[in-house]
């Protein structure tokens, strides 16, 4: 036969194919419906208050380095008028609106925040650097669906804590980071004004811009004023805020230190306050798990959102049998994520948030080289501008190394091994933080065994980085005080009163 | 002899939803229609086939479209043995390769020796490539060395044709099944696995091709063998053609987008990767009417 055919021999091993190069061409979301102004004051009172040259702030854009937009840095006076605004309307009009009207209002932003789900997605990628595959299937449908479902609770409450009558708190201080920024928004808002509370809310200095265009769509809905105020700023303005005397409650999602230093603050007030603050999550993989499915949980665990994640799972203990094969799947996978532009519909992983991030990313790696850490790094190349850092891996760490003590927020996973269930479940425990833990094995029973020993508020087993309105979050020891989501969510904006003890 | 090894459902749909976000466009969507189309199974698997009907097939498959230059050839067209000679009279001086299928295709309930007649006709016949299916009576009911001594005893009676192993993986019941039938049919001696005679629903999906390139995957790593993979049945779309090699290469590298190691079984996937290719052309989709049937 002289036909050229595919196969020439049938000897598999000496068999050669000519691979093709086949790469993904670059797939740009469309940004040009999703607008914003060049400078930002703050809103208060339903509107937004000027922009003010003397006070401002830039934010960048950590995908180029470019500035993208200018706010101004709220002074005292500012959240003073802020904190006033809330008290008026929470005294006012606001405090007159039975539950099912909150959660009329409430629907209505959980249905625009679908509606014009695509530009907060945008305008979240551009800001945060995150990748807008997260921002799209993540960040924005689940704002929207803690509006839906703390929608619900508004008009519900009775039914929420049986036997007791429940009461708003007054004016809610909310500060928030600048990992998840408008669905943090989320958290707060929709469960403080669904209970009947007023708030003034501080997003991070390096993104403002989803909060700010929330307020857009708070004045198309007809929210009334003042029920929502914006200010921006940095630790400052954050300062002023939680040391207001006229604030009823504190909630602040952010780094462990300066949720202590609030809390020195506040020690003397009559105050309620919930923390959400940072972790140093372990993912447990046993050696009967599926393993090629943990090394995909390894990966959302650790490079979701660049690794800015408090509840990252970032610290592996592998079980030693199987820890070679693992480490050698996690390489592997990790040739296949893209790092790059955000607003690529094909990025994996997107710019870190800041610069001051990434030096503190660059670091803590230098620290752990220094303290006997072997480093392996995505091999693929970084763009030229902005800030960028591949996902990385670090072995040849112990329990008291600096990297697996403290929070990296980065795209930087520690491995350390294990031999057996309870060596497991003390170096996962062995930390200041408790947020998150993942447990991965086959049996079932295991999962119990360890789950229910784990100090961490979530335990995720065989998965990990899973969200939703319905399911408690928050933190053991260092990690934080109060749960946001579910029922426990509503706590941490009521009085409860028992029944009958009531007007 | 072959262990079993967990698979997590829930993990592999996460991951196989997570390939379907990617966005191929322009040249890299052309490049892999190009490719969808040099790695296709032309098949007709009838009991009404004609000799009118291989005709047909045989020259869409040398010429899948007149209208456009640089339309490449498909990698080989499926039939039963008896229509083997036909197809290898018509396509003998062409780089396509005649696949067949054999051993009592499709429910491959017949004893070993008559299977084994059916390969030594489709090769003499003059078929380059034999599509086997396994006794998934005999899997399911645990007997795994005798669904591996059939797979490479048909192997040897392959000569040098190239031995396609057809898990019927809509039979098997789990991903784990498929996963350990995987194993099997790799380590009795098999060039390419591949998911389904087309017979059956389910036919190909994506988490089941995710488990048998996981399955190749692990076999490189350990021995350095290449086998290739072959979904069949059930790929109707360019869309989804383009996913699955989406799939491949994040799974297996690009060494594996090629012909030589991956292949679609399919019968009217040729005209919609052909109407997308005229899209992406001239901007404008065409009516399918303007595309052969077979």
């Amino acid at each position: 036969m002289s036909k050229k055919k595919i196969y020439r021999q049938s000897d598999r091993s000496t068999q050669k194919s000519m691979p093709i190069d086949w790469s993904y061409e670059e797939a740009p979301e469309n940004t040009s419906h999703a607008t914003f102004f060049k400078n930002y004051g703050f809103f208060i009172n339903g509107s937004f208050t000027k922009y003010d040259e003397s006070q401002s702030f830039e934010s960048i854009n950590p995908a180029n380095g470019e500035v993208l937009y200018r706010c101004t840095e709220a002074s005292e006076i500012d959240v003073d008028a802020a904190v006033k605004a809330a008290r008026v309307s929470f005294e006012g009009e606001w405090s007159n609106y039975s539950g099912t009207q909150r959660s009329h209002y409430l629907y209505r932003i959980a249905r625009m925040l679908q509606e014009r789900a695509r530009e907060f997605a945008v305008l979240e990628s551009m800001d945060g650097g995150k990748p807008i595959r997260e921002s799209r299937d993540i960040d924005i449908p689940l704002a929207a669906a803690h509006f839906f479902y703390y929608a619900g609770w508004a008009d519900k409450l009775a039914y929420a804590f049986p036997g007791k009558s429940s009461k708003p708190l007054g004016v809610c201080a909310q500060i928030i980071p600048w990992n998840f920024p408008l669905l943090m928004l989320a958290w707060k808002i929709a469960p403080a004004l669904a209970c009947g509370n007023t708030v003034v809310l501080k997003p991070a200095e390096t993104t403002s811009l989803t909060a700010l265009k929330f307020c857009e769509l708070l004045q198309d809905i007809g929210l009334p004023n003042g029920v929502v105020n914006i200010v921006t700023g940095a630790g400052k303005t954050g300062e002023y805020l939680v040391q207001h005397p006229d604030i009823d409650k504190i909630a602040f999602t952010g780094s462990t230190g300066v949720g202590k230093l609030i809390q020195q603050s506040i020690a003397e007030r009559e105050i309620s306050a919930t923390f959400e603050l940072g972790g140093k999550g372990a993912f447990i993989l046993f050696d009967d798990a599926a393993l090629n499915e943990a090394v995909e949980g390894i990966i959302n665990a650790i490079f979701f959102n660049q690794g800015h994640v408090c509840c990252a799972g970032s610290r592996l203990l592998v079980q030693e049998g199987v820890a070679d094969k693992v480490i050698d799947l996690l390489k592997n996978r990790m040739q296949h994520l893209i790092v790059g532009d955000p607003l690529d519909k094909n990025t994996d992983i997107g710019a870190v948030n800041s610069k001051t991030q990434l030096e503190i990313i660059q670091r803590y790696v230098a620290t752990g080289i220094k303290e006997g850490a072997s480093c392996y790094e995505c091999s693929g190349s970084l763009p030229n501008s902005g800030y960028y850092y591949p996902p990385t891996l670090l072995t040849g760490v112990s329990q008291s190394s600096t990297v697996v003590q403290e929070e990296i927020f980065g795209p930087v996973l520690t491995i350390q091994t294990f031999r057996t269930t309870d060596e497991a479940i003390e170096k996962a425990n062995n930390t200041p933080y408790g947020l998150a833990n993942g447990i991965w094995t086959d049996k079932g029973s295991k999962i119990f065994y360890v789950g229910s020993k784990l100090r961490s508020g979530v335990v995720w087993s065989n998965t990990y980085n899973k969200f939703d309105p319905t399911s408690p979050f928050g933190g053991y020891k260092e990690s934080g005080k109060g749960r946001e989501g579910g029922i426990s969510g509503l706590h941490a904006y009521v009085k409860l009163v028992n029944n009958g003890a009531m007007n | 002899m072959i262990d079993r090894i967990p698979i997590d459902t829930v993990g592999i749909q996460e991951r196989v939803a997570r390939i379907c976000t990617r966005s191929i466009k322009r040249e890299s969507k052309l490049k892999a229609l190009d490719l969808a189309l040099r790695m296709m199974d032309l098949t007709t698997l009838e009991g009404s086939d004609s000799e009118g009907k291989i005709r047909q097939l045989c020259n869409k498959a040398l010429h899948p479209y007149t209208e456009l230059p640089n339309i490449p050839s498909v990698a080989a067209v499926c039939v039963y043995p008896n229509r083997v000679a036909l197809a290898n009279n018509i396509l003998k001086d062409s780089s396509i390769s005649i696949a067949s299928v054999a051993t009592a295709f499709p429910s491959g309930m017949s004893s070993l020796q008559i299977k084994l007649d059916d390969v030594h006709y489709a090769v003499s016949e003059g078929a380059d490539e034999i599509d086997m299916v396994i006794s998934r009576g005999a899997f399911l009911s645990g007997e795994y060395a005798r669904v591996y001594d059939e797979i490479s005893q048909i192997k040897e009676a392959c000569g040098n044709a190239h031995l396609k192993v057809i898990l019927e993986t809509g039979e098997l019941g789990s991903l784990e099944n498929i996963r350990m039938a995987s194993d099997l049919a790799i380590k009795a001696g098999a060039d390419f696995i591949k998911t389904s005679t087309g017979k059956i629903s389910p036919a190909a999906t994506m988490p089941v091709v995710l488990v048998m390139l996981q399955a190749i995957r692990d076999n490189y790593n350990s021995t350095g063998v290449k086998v290739g993979m072959k979904p069949a049945g059930g790929i109707r779309s360019s869309k989804q053609a383009i996913q699955y090699l989406v799939l491949v290469k994040e799974t297996l590298g690009t060494d594996w987008l090629h012909p030589s190691l991956f292949r679609f079984g399919a019968s009217s996937l040729a005209n919609d990767v052909l109407m997308q290719w005229v899209k992406e052309k001239t901007g404008r989709y065409q009516s399918l009417n303007y595309f052969s049937n077979d």
